[in-house]
Order: structure tokens, then sequence, then C-alpha cells
């Protein structure tokens, strides 16, 4: 059991490496011991998970094919092309109508600050369970009105199977938090105002310096911004089961657990988490030195 | 002039945004309300505003679903919040630059990770047939992962790395200077908590306690996927009736939005609670 958490335990490796270079008398022991318990906590579950995956208990064998076997499943190509579509269109939407608002209220409305501080959280609290409800209500409205007008139409045009734009306009709700955070930390840790005004002051238009001065200093914190959504639209099953369509998480629930005794659904909760952890881990110091520099200095 | 168009423009910035969420989030919540306040006559088939829903939704079956629910949150965030804050402390402490930001991304990660997938793993885990079933049974004889007990010990997964995240800031915003001024004079250890640090982090960590509660209280998949129904939380109820698995009666759909509106009352006293004791935070620790 040891040697499996051990191989399936990065968290767990890097907690303990950065210790070793302490003396041991200044450890602090309750730090050691929360920290442990936690590590368990967490650890446990995923290496489980992974020996669920990989050990054939009638057999007494070991196989990595459930890990195979997710790419060859039947409907797994339409359900995955159609959540990556969802997810890419969630997060054009997301940021067209939040880095924006965000650079504004910096840069001129700091008094708005606290209004989209807390919008941003009030989709941790809403239960999707009623927010599908009501969307499910509202779309059934559409679908009352009498065919051919405009409402009905649009209606239909939501709900459509094959590409259903109702899910993008939710997910970029659910999402908000999550970017928000994530932009929040970029632009604290650039000084935006000296940004922009050496940028227009050279003679640059609005777009222009966005694009071109902006951007790229936030990048860090744009893309694990959209890793965090890509990986909760991967995730999110409440709302698109309820409202009957079929994402790559509601098929892996649906479909794919048929075909391999129960081991492809977990396989691809494990991949899809350490994949979007090890991603995030690396955008953020790819470009996040700056952050994470800043962040030793206020604590020091 | 030129003042007021530049704040013209910032407002053209902002304005989709909030109109966007306006209609998101508006027109649903109207929707609710609409809809949860009206019920079909048995007999006559007419449609007519009343309270029936909404009294009905705070008896019987569904009272029982609204606290086991209440129950569940206050339980699983109570928990998380003071582990949360703890590991939070540890993490703020520690000198390692990969160890935090390791942590910090896996946080932003796990409190994600609620739903599904988190589900599947503890199956796998302490589910029937699960590894460490028998092991923890060992322990805990009566436990089962589809009761209460064991939504119990599956929601701090994702409570636990939402209060990390949530209070971490607060905490790294704690000044080594004021612990050092409070020691020269001649304060304790004790006394520097009672009197700076526990009243600074205070807001911050009911903040992050409260959004525990909410995230707890709406969370659904996790449940579905491990219980399969056989706990009553809210959530359940809602998705149960609106599937046409539970025989209400007629107006049943109306019922269920009277349960979702019930919800979304307790995310707006959710947030309520929050909103100020953000603001109180943020006044010291983002200076």
């Amino acid at each position: 059991m040891t040697t499996i958490s051990e191989i399936e335990a990065p968290a767990a490796v890097g907690a303990a490496a950065p210790k070793r270079r302490f003396d041991l008398r200044k450890v602090r022991w309750w730090r050691v011991a929360v920290l442990g318990v936690l590590g368990v906590y967490f650890v446990v579950p995923l290496a489980a998970s992974f020996w669920f995956t990989v050990y054939d208990s009638h057999t007494r064998t070991f196989s990595l094919s459930p890990y195979g076997q997710i790419f060859s499943a039947p409907g797994f190509g339409t359900s995955v092309r159609m959540t990556v579509e969802v997810a890419l269109l969630t997060i054009v939407i997301l940021y067209a109508l939040l880095v924006p608002a965000m650079i504004a209220v910096h840069l001129r409305l700091p008094k708005l600050r606290p209004v989209l501080e807390s919008l941003a959280m009030v989709p941790l609290v809403l239960s999707p369970v009623a927010l599908v409800v009501g969307i499910q209500t509202v779309l059934g409205w559409g679908l009352n009105q009498n065919p051919g007008t405009p409402l009905f139409q649009l209606a239909v045009d939501l709900q459509n199977q094959n590409f259903p734009l109702i899910l993008p306009i939710v997910y970029v709700l659910i999402a908000l938090p999550f970017a928000y955070r994530s932009l929040e930390a970029g632009l604290r840790a650039v000084d935006l105002r000296t940004l922009v005004e050496a940028s227009r002051g050279l003679g640059a238009s609005w777009p222009v310096t966005i694009w071109r001065a902006v951007l790229p200093n936030l990048r860090t914190g744009l893309l694990s911004g959209a890793i965090l959504t890509l990986a909760l639209v991967f995730g999110e099953y409440t709302i698109s089961s309820i409202l009957q369509f079929l994402p790559f998480s509601v098929w892996i629930v649906q479909d794919g657990q048929g075909a391999t005794s129960g081991q492809l659904a977990p396989a691809v909760s494990l991949l899809s988490l350490l994949l979007s952890w090890a991603v995030l881990f690396l955008v953020s110091f790819l470009g996040g030195r700056r952050a994470v520099g800043r962040t030793d200095r206020s604590s020091s | 002039m030129i003042r007021l168009g530049k704040k013209l423009g910032a407002w053209g910035a902002v304005l989709p945004l909030l109109g966007y969420c306006a209609i998101a989030l508006g027109l649903p919540v109207w929707a609710l309300l609409w809809e949860g306040l009206q019920r079909p006559d048995p007999v006559t088939q007419k449609t007519t505003f009343t309270l029936w829903n909404l009294t009905t939704s705070w008896h019987g079956i569904y009272l029982t679903g609204l606290l086991t629910s209440l129950r569940l949150s206050l339980l699983t965030s109570v928990i998380s919040a003071v582990i949360g804050l703890f590991a939070a402390y540890a993490i703020a402490q520690s000198r390692g630059r990969y160890f935090k930001q390791a942590i910090l991304t896996a946080s932003g990660v796990l409190a994600n990770f609620g739903g599904i997938p988190l589900a599947f793993c503890f199956i796998a885990t302490i589910g029937t047939g699960g590894v460490f079933l028998s092991w923890i049974q060992n322990l805990w004889p009566s436990f089962q992962i589809d009761t209460f007990n064991g939504l119990a010990v599956v929601y701090p997964y994702f409570l636990v790395p939402l209060m990390v995240l949530t209070t971490l800031p607060a905490l790294d915003g704690l000044r080594t200077q004021w612990k050092e001024a409070s020691t020269n004079l001649g304060g304790s250890s004790w006394q520097y908590w009672r009197h700076i640090g526990g009243p600074l982090l205070l807001p911050a960590a009911l903040g992050g306690f409260v959004l525990c509660f909410g995230s707890a209280f709406a969370a659904y998949a996790t449940a579905r996927a491990l219980t399969s129904g056989t706990v009553p939380l809210v959530t359940m109820q809602i998705s149960s009736i609106l599937s046409g698995n539970v025989i209400a009666g007629a107006g049943e759909n109306n019922l269920g939005m009277a349960l979702a509106l019930n919800t979304i009352i307790i995310c707006a006293l959710m947030m309520a609670v929050y909103l100020p004791l953000r603001k109180r935070s943020a006044k010291w620790l983002e200076s």
C-alpha cells in the first residue's frame, strides 16, 4: 500500500522535501501533524482510486488498460468534442466580459470593486440545482410561445442537442468566482496604471493598449483561470444532467460505466484531476515568478 | 468634460458584465419566484397565486430535507473551517516556494473537484468493494458511504481547500512586524492572538466558514452519486420532484420551485452575513 501512495503522491513528496532543510529543533510539530493528517486525507482517496483502476481483484493482475479504454469507448469522441467546445466558448465569453470590466474597475472605478467582488461570490453559494430549475422554467416559457416567434426559436436554439448554447451561458456564471480570483491576483501583481499610461502616452489606442501591454502581463492569471474553467466544465454534472444534455461528465456516468466494470469512471476522474493540477502548477511557475516573489515579501 | 468621458468609457466596460449577470442570474430567480408562488387548482386547472407551495415546503418530509441539509452543511463546514484555518496558517508560515505554490494550485483544483469525480474517488476508496472499506469499518463499524456520516467524511475534501483559498490571503497579510512589536512590548503568544492576530483574522475566517457552509448546502452531484437519494437533502428533493420521481399531486413542479426558492433565500442570508465580514477584513489586510 505504501508503495502506491508514494507513486501517487507528488504533493506529499513536495511537502516533505522543503522541511528537510530545517533544523529539527525548529520544526513546529503541530504544523507537521496538521499537514501530515491532511496529506493522508487528500492523497489516500486518489491513491485508492488509482489502485482500484489498475488492480483486478478476480484475476489478481495489474493493468493500465482502463486508461487506454477511455479513448476507444463509444461516445467518447462526441462527448469530449462537445465539452471542449462548450468550455472554449465559456472561456471566451467569460474573458470578454470580465477583462474589460476588471481593468476599468482597477483604473477608473475603484468604488465598484466591492460590487464586482460580491457578484463573483454569489455563484459559490448559489445552489446549481436551484439555478438550473429556474433556467428550465425560463426555457419552458420560451417553448410555450407560438412556434415561429423569435422567443420560441431562441429557446429551441439554446437547447440544441449538438451544441447547447445554454450550457456556456450558465457555466460563465459558475466559473466567475474562480476566473475573478485568478485575474484579480494577476492584476495586483502588475502596476496596471503605469503600464496603461505609458502605452497611452506613446499614442496607442485603448484596444492596442489592452491587447499588447496589459494582456501579456496578465497571461498567468488568464491561463490559470482558463484551466480552472476547463476543469470545471469537464467535471460539471448537475446542470447538464438535469437539462438532459450529454457532455463528458454525464456520458461517463451513463454510458461509460457499463463497459469496463466501473473502472473507467474513476480512471477519468483521476486523470482529469492530476492533469489540471499539473498544468496549473506549471503555469504558475512559467509566468508567475513575480507573483510568488511578491507573496514571499509580504509574509516575511 | 474629459473626466466625464473617461468615467463613461469605464462604465461602458463594466456594464456588459453587470447586465449579463442581471439577466443570467436574475431571470431564473424571477422565474422561480413567479412559478413558486402559483399553483394550479386540482379541479378547475386554473392557476392562482398562493403561498401553499411555500408553506408545504416548510412541513413534513420537505422540512426534514431542509433540516438534514442544514445539519450536514453546518457539521462539515465547522470541521472544514477549523481544519482549513490551521492548514492555511501552516502553509502561510512555510518558506518553501514550490510547496506553497503546489498547495495553492492544488487547492484551486480541489475546491473545484466536488461533484462526480470526487464521488468516484471516494467510492473506489471506502465505497462498497472499496480498497479501504474494511479498514475504516474496523475503526467505525457502522460506517457506510451512502449515509449522512459517509457524506460528512467526503464533503471536507472540497471544503477544506475552499477554506484555505479564502483565508490564505488574510494570513499572508499578517505582518511579522506586528508579532515582533507585540513581543517587544512583552506580549505573550496568547496575548498576540487574543488581541491582534485573532481580531484581524476573525472576519476572514468567518467569511470562509460562511462560504464553506453555502458550498456544502448547494452541493448536489456528490451526494447524488454517493447516496442515490437515501439521505434526504433539499437539493435531491428538488431534482426528484422535477424529474417526476415523486408523486406530489397537481402542481408538483411549482412545489419544486418553492423548494428551490428556499435554498435561494438561505443563499441570500449567507451573502448578507458574508459581505459585511469581507468588508471589515479587507480594510486592514489589504491596505
